[in-house]
């Protein structure tokens, strides 16, 4: 054995094995932390496993699943748009002035977050129905607002904005002023302050926002049904199509659920890409 | 272009009456905390006082607690620049954009603003960098942009917030030289703790402390003869004014000092040299075979500041560890030689 070769191969693997040294997590806090994995996980695989892979194609293609799945798409894509429209100066009233009352106004704004969606929905009800607070006002214009497509984006605006206004707040928060002073100094009024500089800034932060409200939109059930209720093609999105066909085709039900499960994930991966950040980055 | 303000933030323990005369750069001296960015900030309008008024050139710029009614002019209008510590160079901007943005705030069009930015980087050597995104710049080009962005925008008058700070001792004297040039007839405001800043770009210096002005006037007269605490703080850096030679300058002793001399400085004109208390080392022997400045003298004073000892002689002041001090057995009326090195020297056209 010639040691004098042997020990140069040793010590070309020494550097790799270096790596930074972290504070170190307690040793009963590992398994915790796989049973909660678990706990998420499993009923995924449960579901996965009662779907019936020989129908599926069938399944997922009937007419009523078509519909709902389309209707889900195109009110979550109007929703995620209102909620931008509405939630971006939302973010900024809050992050960016100060008043009195500001902490509670953000508490009530941050309400649907807490609150029953069934609750909501009713709330919208007797707000926006023919013989709600603004009902009236509306059917003088020819607008019947409840039990329609326009109801069912209402009922998942309001579940989804808070998404949007924590992320966008919590960014604008991250941000800080000093850019926006910056480029007021250079003559920028506060409208090109905000085109130019406040919102590329916080587009990370913006975009993770619409994400989240966008599946918040998609997942969306007691609301809607409260305040749309069950018309196919005109206010049964894809979780009440589930709901429904659970008590007559367990399996078409399953298959729905699969579908919904695979944009999730499609996009709780497309915001942790797109920000790089984990999802709870703006809420805080 | 002029500045008239005055005002008191008595949150801050802030009250000051502040001035810039047309053409005129302001140094601002003061230790942390003496109120030097809240001038700044009440100047830009990044700040709003209480009471006060500030007028730029007759405008009104703020006015606060007075007989008239109550005026604010905010930052975006005000026509001043401020180049904060740190560049702050639109992330998301290539340098080119960002020293662009300025121009197209005031509703230049694309081309002219572009026109307009590549002069200004031209003007602080920084063509080369026009596509950079900032990530990519160093400290010290980062500032170049950062000026270039500031007089780009065409301020009527400009506020520097340390500009140097955050640069390595490397960079800053080729920042100094770009501000010495561009500063030429301009009127501008410089906080600073660095004398040196003070004596090369100033043509006035106000010093500052608890919140309010202690000290102003000619630069030169507030070195040679400080009065507030932190100016005498500073030890009056040492100046050594004659005339330029090749390589430094000749006092009216007939000492030679040498020196880095500033660019385009020719032998025979009028030129002063400065050098930090810090950069000097004293011996008892002259150290032979040196090619550093030195000087003999006999002690006056020893004066402790903050943690070091302030050795004087004369007009000539020195900074040792109090453990030098013992070792030379330095004591007034005790004969040694100041020696400082060429590169400790700045000189510079008087």
């Amino acid at each position: 054995m010639d040691t004098t070769t042997a020990a140069p191969d040793t010590v070309t693997t020494v550097p790799d094995a270096t790596t930074a040294v972290r504070a170190p997590v307690p040793y009963w806090i590992y398994p915790l932390a796989a049973a909660g994995a678990i706990f998420v996980l499993l009923p995924l695989a449960g579901m996965a496993a009662r779907v019936n892979w020989q129908e599926f194609p069938q399944l997922v293609t009937s007419e009523a699943s078509l519909a709902a799945l389309g209707l889900s798409l195109r009110t979550a894509t109007a929703s995620t748009a209102l909620c931008i429209v509405l939630g971006i100066p939302m973010a900024l009233v809050l992050a960016r002035s100060s008043f009195p009352g500001q902490q509670v106004l953000r508490s009530l704004v941050l309400l649907p977050l807490v609150l029953p969606p069934v609750v909501g929905g009713l709330a919208l009800l007797y707000t926006f129905g023919r013989r709600g607070l603004l009902g009236g006002t509306f059917e003088a214009f020819g607008l019947e607002i409840a039990f329609s497509t326009t109801a069912v984006v209402l009922a998942q605006t309001f579940v989804a904005l808070p998404f949007l206004v924590l992320s966008l707040e919590g960014a604008l928060r991250t941000a800080g002023t000093r850019y926006e002073a910056a480029a007021a100094t250079l003559g920028a009024g506060p409208s090109r302050v905000l085109r130019t500089v406040t919102l590329p800034l916080v587009l990370p932060g913006l975009v993770s926002g619409a994400v989240l409200s966008f599946a918040r939109c998609l997942g969306e059930f007691g609301a809607t049904l409260t305040f749309a209720g069950s018309l196919q093609g005109v206010t049964r999105t894809l979780p009440l199509e589930i709901y429904l066909q659970r008590e007559t085709d367990a399996d078409a039900a399953v298959a729905l659920s699969l579908v919904l499960v695979v944009v999730a994930v499609v996009v709780v991966t497309l915001v942790h890409r797109r920000s790089g950040l984990p999802l709870a980055a703006g809420i805080r | 272009m002029s500045l008239e303000l005055t005002a008191r933030l008595p949150s801050r323990g802030f009250e000051a009456d502040f001035g810039v005369a047309d053409g005129e750069t302001v140094a601002v001296l003061g230790p942390n905390g003496a109120g030097k960015s809240t001038l700044l900030g009440l100047i830009s309008g990044l700040l709003r006082p209480g009471w006060g008024r500030g007028q730029l050139d007759g405008t009104v710029l703020f006015s606060a607690g007075q007989q008239q009614p109550d005026r604010w002019v905010p930052a975006h209008a005000r026509g001043i620049g401020l180049m904060a510590q740190e560049p702050l160079l639109f992330p998301h901007l290539s340098v080119l954009a960002n020293v662009a943005y300025g121009p197209r705030s005031r509703g230049a069009s694309r081309a002219e603003a572009d026109k307009t930015a590549r002069h200004w980087l031209a003007e602080l050597d920084a063509s080369e960098l026009a596509g950079r995104r900032p990530a990519r710049l160093s400290g010290g080009q980062a500032q170049r942009v950062a000026v270039a962005r500031a007089l780009a925008a065409e301020p009527s008058l400009l506020l520097l917030d340390e500009p140097m700070s955050a640069l390595d001792i490397t960079a800053a004297p080729a920042l100094r030289r770009l501000l010495r040039r561009v500063l030429e007839g301009r009127s501008a405001v410089l906080v600073t703790h660095e004398p040196l800043d003070a004596l090369l770009l100033a043509d006035r210096v106000v010093v500052m402390e608890g919140g309010r002005i202690v000290e102003q006037g000619p630069v030169r007269e507030v070195f040679a003869r400080p009065r507030s605490s932190f100016a005498a703080g500073m030890t009056g850096l040492n100046l050594v004014t004659g005339t330029a030679t090749d390589t430094g300058l000749v006092d009216s002793d007939g000492v030679h000092w040498s020196g880095e001399a500033e660019a385009g400085l020719r032998p025979g004109d009028p030129a002063a040299a400065a050098f930090r208390p810090a950069s000097v080392a004293l011996f008892t022997d002259l150290p032979a075979g040196s090619p550093r400045n030195a000087v003999a003298a006999t002690v006056t004073d020893l004066v402790p500041h903050g943690g070091l000892v302030s050795v004087r002689a004369g007009w000539l002041a020195a900074e040792v560890t109090p453990a030098a001090v013992s070792d030379l057995s330095l004591a007034p009326g005790e004969r040694v030689h100041f020696v400082v090195k060429a590169a400790e020297v700045a000189i510079y056209r008087r």
